[in-house]
């Protein structure tokens, strides 16, 4: 930068006279720190400024300085209590605001508790709907079959345990009516694996065995009792293992319980 | 003591900085509210106002803005022009933009006032009407650039150069 010339522009007296612009203030300020002719210019200015309004004036009075002084210390308590209230104030809006803050956290917190609490009710709530409904349902099942086995057309026949399975029995309720037989299987043991039991309704003379059905689900059914028709013109029933799906013709040696109708 | 170290202490309102400062100014601030007011009494309790108003405005002087004599000499002027404009300009009817400077030069003697006449034409000595003129509007009336370029009718770039000239004359006379 030309140093002599800037200061030739007249820039610098403008500059004291405080009628530059704040970017230009700005840009004057940058040189004086950075070159000191410019400093010394403005100083020189400044001084010329000094003596020009200097030399206007009338001279102050006496104790002028005194006369500020006693009005400003006038001023001057008032600052440290405007200076005190604000800070409390504010900080007691920071630590009520705070505390509203953690007083609404805890609300959520425990409303999302609750929520979840009343998810988990809820589903207690309907596992035990359920198992009403379950219990309904077979105490409804238990009691249609109870009925059926009453019937007057029913005949009862006990099936005894055979040479494979001595202490195995087992019942038959005949509806020769409804052409229906209900096995009541609670003294069979559970079949193993693979293999099924299959009802065969027989006649003796001569030995003619007819397939009735077999016991499937043997384990799923808790009442041990199932249903299967039966149209045959049956003098007994026995009851073979057989393998799963069945057989066409009885397995004799794997006979469980057998039991002839009494005429 | 520094400059920038004495108005440091008044910002941080260190009363003995303050002081000083009053010291070195208050005669040049006091000539300014004169020479626009044209009133010693008013004058004086303008200038009390002005360095209260100093004081309470301490921490917003910013040094990167300008010189702490540029920034009293404008909060001075406007006080002094507040009060030109309020009361005295209705009252007298006088012409706002009237030369107050130039005025003082010409009827001091009229102001009942001690100012310091001969030593003032000393220094504004060889000073042609012009200058009287231009000073008067930056200085004591913080006519911007553009301002005083439309009041007294020259290119704004003339402004600059003839100012510089002004004070140069000044500057000289100082030294006789």
């Amino acid at each position: 930068m030309d140093i002599e010339k800037y200061i030739a522009s007249g820039i610098l007296e403008l500059y004291v006279a405080g009628v530059l612009s704040e970017k230009e203030n700005l840009e004057v300020h940058g040189y004086v720190q950075k070159y000191p002719e410019i400093k010394t210019e403005v100083e020189a200015i400044e001084a010329a400024m000094l003596a020009l309004t200097e030399k206007s004036s009338q001279g102050l009075s006496n104790n002028s300085f005194e006369s500020i002084k006693s009005k400003i210390g006038k001023a001057v308590p008032l600052q440290p209590h405007a200076v005190k209230r604000t800070p409390w104030s504010s900080y007691l809006g920071w630590a009520a605001s705070i505390l509203f803050a953690i007083g609404l956290l805890w609300l959520y917190m425990e409303n999302d508790k609750l929520k979840s609490e009343i998810e988990i009710t809820e589903q207690e709530k309907q596992t035990l709907e359920e198992q009403i409904l379950n219990a309904r349902e077979e105490v409804a099942g238990t009691s249609t079959i109870l009925d059926q086995l009453r019937d007057k057309n029913v005949t009862v026949i006990a099936l005894d345990g055979q040479t494979v399975s001595p202490t195995s029995f087992a019942k038959a309720y005949w509806n020769t009516k409804a052409q229906k037989v209900f096995i009541d299987a609670q003294g069979l043991p559970e079949p193993p694996q693979g293999f099924t039991y299959q009802v065969w309704s027989l006649k003796l003379d001569p030995l003619i065995p007819t397939s009735v059905g077999l016991l499937d689900n043997f384990t799923s059914n808790t009442n041990r009792v199932f249903e299967l028709p039966n149209a045959n013109e049956t003098e007994a029933f026995g009851i073979t293992l057989e393998p799963e799906g069945g057989s066409e013709s009885p397995t004799l040696e794997q006979l469980y319980t057998l039991g002839a109708i009494a005429s | 003591m520094e400059l920038e170290e004495l108005i440091q202490k008044f910002q941080k309102k260190e009363i003995s900085a303050f002081e000083k400062l009053y010291e070195m100014y208050s005669e040049n601030i006091l000539g300014v509210i004169n020479t626009i007011v044209k009133n010693p009494e008013r004058a004086q309790e303008i200038c009390q106002d002005v360095f209260i108003k100093v004081w309470d405005k301490a921490d917003t002087y910013n040094p990167a803005k300008g010189r702490f004599f540029t920034w009293i000499l404008n909060i001075a002027r406007n006080a002094a022009i507040d009060e030109v404009r309020s009361k005295s300009f209705r009252q007298q009817k006088r012409n706002l933009s009237a030369d107050y400077f130039v005025g003082m030069l010409e009827d001091s003697e009229d102001l009942q006032s001690k100012v310091d006449t001969i030593g003032l034409k000393k220094l504004v000595a060889n000073l042609k009407e012009k200058c009287v003129q231009l000073i008067s509007l930056l200085y004591f009336q913080g006519f911007t650039q553009k301002e005083a370029a439309e009041e007294l009718n020259i290119p704004i770039g003339t402004v600059k150069t003839r100012n510089r000239s002004c004070i140069s004359q000044i500057r000289e006379n100082m030294n006789i």
